[in-house]
């Protein structure tokens, strides 16, 4: 179940911001995004938000969203975890 | 060898469209394309063409339509509904004498109105291409020191056409889209992403091509408008 969010995850960050299998299945919890990731604006995050309740059919506030959720890869998988568990 | 193209036009609204046509109006199979909608339209149009020029090759001629509003169009552009759209979709089918409709996200919303078979690949609602749109554009907002709503940005939208993605949008699109889903009728072949070796070019921040891909949607497109109509 975990481990399906936590591809799930790897699968949208490649599809949306065009990374490559290899650069996201290298990373884990501490992977650093925002920031770090210049494939990552706030334009994308559009996107990836979007993409996630289709993906896992689930709704996000926009409030339910600030800067730590898209800081680490960990905090993303939590953040999804969390979400699908409501 | 490579296939030139042919530029073509049709009639919708009281006015002409621009429409791309790869192949000859001889062959037995004409498929209309009916590109995904808004920002994801510019996105995917290399890849559209990659697979109609892979499909002439093979002697299956297609079309592609420039929406009113969209591209080479002269309408306005916030006059326009997903209504309108398809009613484009259906004068062009018409007109061109297309066998077959193929559409690809957003165009699924707009593909249903011609009675001829339809291919649709990852179609989505349109309540989900308007969330996205809405969030870049509170993101741009925010980037310019300005802190909006998607209910705020709505309300604009009553007293006149509003920016989205680039996209001058009038109230009556925002309303069709708001509630736009797929239209489920006999005769629709729907294909998952996960049918076709590729990655979805719609969702990227600029625009992409993938050869692969196109070749991937040209081989199901021959084959499923092989099977029916024409």
């Amino acid at each position: 179940m975990s481990d399906n969010i936590e591809n799930a995850m790897r699968g949208l960050l490649s599809d949306v911001l065009g990374l490559s299998t290899g650069q996201v299945e290298a990373m884990d919890d501490e992977t650093e995004l925002f920031g770090a990731l210049p494939e990552l604006d706030s334009m994308a995050v559009a996107g990836l938000l979007t993409e996630m309740e289709d993906r896992l059919a689930i709704v996000i506030d926009d409030d339910d969203v600030d800067g730590d959720l898209f800081a680490t890869f960990g905090n993303l998988v939590t953040f999804a975890r969390h979400k699908v568990a409501k | 060898m490579s296939i030139p193209p042919s530029h073509l036009s049709y009639q919708t609204g009281g006015q002409s469209e621009y429409c791309l046509r790869l192949g000859t109006a001889d062959v037995a199979r004409t498929i209309l394309i009916v590109p995904p909608l808004f920002d994801e339209m510019n996105r995917t149009r290399k890849l559209l063409v990659d697979a109609m020029r892979a499909l002439a090759s093979g002697g299956v001629c297609t079309v592609l339509p420039d929406l009113p509003g969209c591209n080479e169009s002269l309408a306005d552009l916030s006059a326009q509904s997903l209504d309108s759209w398809r009613q484009a979709v259906c004068d062009c089918t018409r007109q061109l004498s297309a066998t077959h409709i193929a559409s690809m996200r957003g165009g699924c919303l707009i593909d249903d109105s011609a009675n001829v078979p339809l291919w649709r690949l990852a179609p989505v609602k349109g309540a989900s291409l308007l969330k996205r749109m809405l969030r870049t554009r509170i993101a741009a907002d925010r980037e310019n020191g300005v802190s909006t709503t998607a209910e705020q940005v709505i309300e604009d939208a009553k007293s006149g056409p509003i920016a989205l993605s680039g996209n001058r949008l009038g109230q009556h699109m925002l309303a069709t889209l708001e509630s736009a889903e797929p239209i489920a009728r006999a005769n629709i072949h729907e294909v998952a992403l996960s049918d076709i070796s590729g990655a979805p070019l719609w969702l990227r921040a600029e625009p992409g091509e993938d050869h692969v891909m196109a070749a991937a949607m040209a081989a199901d497109l021959d084959r499923w408008s092989a099977s029916c109509g024409g």
